[in-house]
């Protein structure tokens, strides 16, 4: 159906695709795997018509197709679902669906009641059991993105591809998704598949291919191939184990003779979480796992003053705190890294200012200095292995990768008493995780109290020391010096 | 190499055009007229952007930070007409004013533009109005505030320190042309060198993720209403003085002025992007624009319009140069 040949593109001078070849067959879903940087994205955006600029050819069911925009994509019948859905939450899910093509009746107004019929008829025909007249930002993360594809086939596409799909989806969400696409393969239409959880890959993907480098290494139908198989070519030879299945149990330690320094009693926020009290001990990790709409991101927030609780109490160190605003959490000793980059980096601004922000006045009340703040973030772009190691380049053009360890750096020159981590490696690949996990170690080592609040249980088992798990709001488990593995964990929850 | 120099021109679409319209207004008011330029000229253009310019210096801070000011032209009315209100008029104005030594006035009336923008600072952080309809009714009160203290009349003393800065000389360069300077130079390193410079450009920038790094968001929209104020009143101070009189109305083509200037400067009203660099630009492109079209021979009428075409075409490189950064 599409097919690609001696695909090639270069920003600036350095090549992110090179003489890639990438076919998609007819009813297949297809996953594409590889490491941030790798070169999925560009190859999705020139195959969607956001990179007009390329070498090489690319043919759409024989015919030579050049994509001068996404507009152009999108009526050769190419749709793409972003991993940060595009989705207006203000507007019905009729209106959503029908986005750009509203039904008009006569006299140019528009028809709503067959706008409804038709979203409800179109939605029930996918199986999407959600009321049309809702309003799109009452729906679960999950359900909105079934709406976004359903209004991607609505418009018209044969070939969709989905970035990231399950990266924010509980696994009855993910079930019901798989089951979809399983659906649309069926009706002849062809998916593209990028992801980071290789087992979802595995579990839904006909054929997977392989990236690295700017060059697609391997292409295999799914039935022969494994997870081991897949990170083997993804990081090169010689990484076995480096991502643990975590379905084995795994020991928890906690520290029981350091200090109590962060310490939360009946907190509570009406419509995110109820009740939760918690305490975090020096050089302690405490994971928070719950699925998306359980309030552990909430709760992230109320710690940084971003959505102040309503009741309870915290204490640092044993005096109560009252967490208003950020930079009242900031002035206490509290520390956030939330769970989207784009809440946290400015694209735009080198990444020495981006380093530098959050200390700006420990390196000079009033005046700035460059040269210090450049030092600074050089050396946390060398720990921590920021590529390029280049601290005057705009942080836009850095991989998604390394614009998270950039905005982990933030928090890094003056410690915070307590850092509360949101995801910390969503979206990440292999290899980055992995040194993520190591700052966040290096950080315990240091006496830091840390909290991670995720949705991945893989997350909080490499990261934490003691798990809560949340469910609609409240604390409804806690593992402590015991054993634990994925399987317990999601029983849990 | 040849695609490396224009898309490095590309990227700096918001620097290089308004430059290149400079350049190209001089070069062809030049032509066009023989008394353009003169030393004598290059005076008149520095004198009569002045007041403007104060304006645009604390508008920049606001648009930086992707908010907007419509009220500097009226807070800069009221504060030239309160400094007026607390010095002796002549006995032929008949306004209930209230003389106080120069010094007191000139307190007094910064005392009054500060207050003004610290309203505007609580109406948009802790009320949470937009600064647009905040300011424009901000704009009333000011409106309001010198209708009830001249009265319709017209006042013409100001303190003598506002008299000597607004109107007179030093070494045959006017006093207002060094305030602005001052101003502009002030501006320029409080942007660039201060800490509170950088946390302008980051909330302008990216406002979630400043406040997700513990930048006081709130206290800095606050300051940078303040300063807007701040600047407002000293221009009308000035204003009034270069002027000769203080009475209602006077300042009204100063907002579009102000705000056209910040803009035709290329700094972004989407915040995060440009400068007083932009700004002063922005001045001479309005500045030359206006002087010129006075020394050739044009129908007067034309000239309004003229300055609406040019602020239009600003606008829409404006959006182009935000565009480009962001693809």
């Amino acid at each position: 159906m599409l097919s690609l040949s001696g695909i090639t593109k270069t920003f600036g001078g350095v090549a992110a695709l090179r003489s890639v070849d990438f076919d998609v067959v007819p009813g297949e879903i297809h996953g594409l795997v590889g490491e941030n940087g790798a070169g999925k994205s560009t190859l999705m955006k020139i195959i969607a018509g956001v990179h007009a600029a390329y070498e090489g050819e690319m043919r759409l069911d024989g015919r030579v197709v050049h994509f001068a925009s996404p507009r152009d994509a999108r009526a050769a019948g190419i749709g793409m679902v972003h991993q940060e859905l595009s989705v207006v939450a203000d507007l019905s899910v009729a209106e959503n669906v029908h986005l750009g093509a509203q039904p008009v009746g006569r006299f140019g107004l528009i028809d709503w009641r067959g706008m409804r019929l038709g979203a409800a008829e179109h939605l029930a025909g996918l199986g999407i059991a959600v009321d049309p007249r809702a309003r799109m930002g009452d729906l679960s993360l999950g359900l909105q993105q079934l709406v976004e594809l359903s209004r991607e086939l609505f418009s018209g596409a044969r070939l969709i591809i989905l970035d990231e799909p399950t990266s924010a989806l509980a696994p009855p969400e993910i079930e019901r998704l798989f089951g979809l696409l399983r659906q649309l393969c069926d009706a002849g239409k062809s998916i593209v598949f990028i992801s980071h959880f290789l087992d979802d890959v595995l579990a839904v993907c006909d054929r997977v291919t392989v990236f690295r480098n700017g060059e697609a290494v391997a292409t295999e139908a799914c039935a022969a191939v494994d997870k081991r198989w897949l990170i083997e070519r993804m990081i090169g030879a010689g990484h076995e184990g480096l991502e643990e299945s975590y379905l084995a149990d795994i020991p928890l330690h906690s520290p029981v003779d350091a200090p109590v320094v962060l310490a939360v009693a009946g907190l509570s926020r009406t419509g995110a979480f109820e009740d939760v009290s918690l305490s975090v001990r020096a050089g302690e990790v405490l994971g928070i796992y719950g699925f998306l709409g359980s309030g552990q991101l909430e709760l992230a927030r109320a710690l940084f003053g971003v959505l102040p609780a309503e009741r309870g109490e915290v204490r640092l160190d044993g005096r109560p705190v009252r967490l208003s605003s950020p930079p009242r959490a900031r002035k206490a000793g509290m520390a956030f890294l939330p769970e989207s980059r784009r809440l946290m980096l400015f694209g735009t601004e080198p990444v020495f200012k981006n380093v530098t922000v959050a200390m700006l006045r420990r390196v000079g009340l009033v005046w700035l200095r460059p040269a210090v703040e450049r030092g600074i973030a050089g050396r946390h772009v060398d720990s921590l292995r920021v590529r390029p190691p280049d601290v005057g380049r705009a942080l836009g053009t850095l991989s998604g990768g390394n614009q998270q360890k950039v905005a982990l750096a933030k928090w890094l020159t003056h410690l915070p008493r307590v850092l509360v981590l949101s995801e910390p490696t969503r979206g990440m690949d292999v290899g980055a995780k992995d040194d993520v996990v190591k700052i966040v170690r290096g950080l315990r080592a240091q006496g830091i109290a840390i909290v991670v609040v995720s949705t991945e249980p893989e997350t909080v088992l490499s990261l934490a020391d003691r798990i809560l798990v949340m469910k609609k709001g409240r604390v409804v488990r806690t593992f402590a010096d015991e054993p634990v593995s994925k399987d317990r964990l999601l029983e849990a929850a | 190499m040849r695609g490396g120099v224009l898309d490095a021109l590309r990227g700096q679409l918001r620097n290089v055009a308004p430059f290149a319209t400079l350049i190209v207004l001089v070069a062809f008011f030049w032509a066009a007229s023989g008394s353009f330029a003169t030393w004598g000229n290059l005076e008149n253009i520095l004198t009569q952007i002045s007041v403007t310019g104060i304006i645009a210096v604390g508008l920049t801070f606001v648009i930086l930070c992707a908010e907007i000011d419509l009220s500097v032209a009226s807070v800069a009315n009221a504060t030239g007409i309160v400094v007026a209100y607390f010095t002796l008029q002549d006995a032929s104005v008949s306004i209930a004013n209230v003389p106080l030594p120069g010094w007191a006035a000139v307190l007094i009336a910064l005392a009054v533009c500060c207050a003004l923008g610290a309203v505007n600072a609580f109406g948009l952080t802790r009320v949470g109005i937009p600064s647009f309809i905040m300011t424009l009714a901000m704009l009333q009160i000011g409106a309001g505030i010198c209708a009830l203290l001249v009265r319709g009349q017209i006042a013409y003393a100001v303190p003598a320190v506002v008299v000597t800065l607004g109107s007179g000389s030093l070494l045959g360069v006017p006093w207002i042309v060094i305030v602005l300077a001052v101003f502009l130079l002030a501006g320029h390193v409080v942007l660039t060198y201060t800490r509170f410079g950088r946390y302008v450009y980051m909330t302008g920038g990216n406002r979630e993720a400043a406040a997700y790094s513990g930048v006081n968001v709130p206290a800095v929209l606050s300051a940078v209403m303040v300063i807007s104020a701040v600047c407002s009143g000293v221009a009308g101070m000035l204003g009034v003085a270069y002027f000769g009189s203080a009475q209602q109305n006077e300042f009204d083509t100063y907002l579009l002025d102000s705000i056209s200037a910040v803009v035709v400067g290329g700094t972004s009203l989407f915040g995060g992007q440009g400068g007083i660099g932009n700004t002063i630009i922005g001045l001479f492109v309005l500045g030359v624009l206006n002087n010129g079209l006075d020394h050739i021979n044009i129908d007067s009428f034309l000239k309004i319009l003229i300055r609406g075409l040019i602020l239009l075409v600003a606008l829409v490189i404006n959006v182009y140069a935000q565009r480009m950064r962001v693809a």
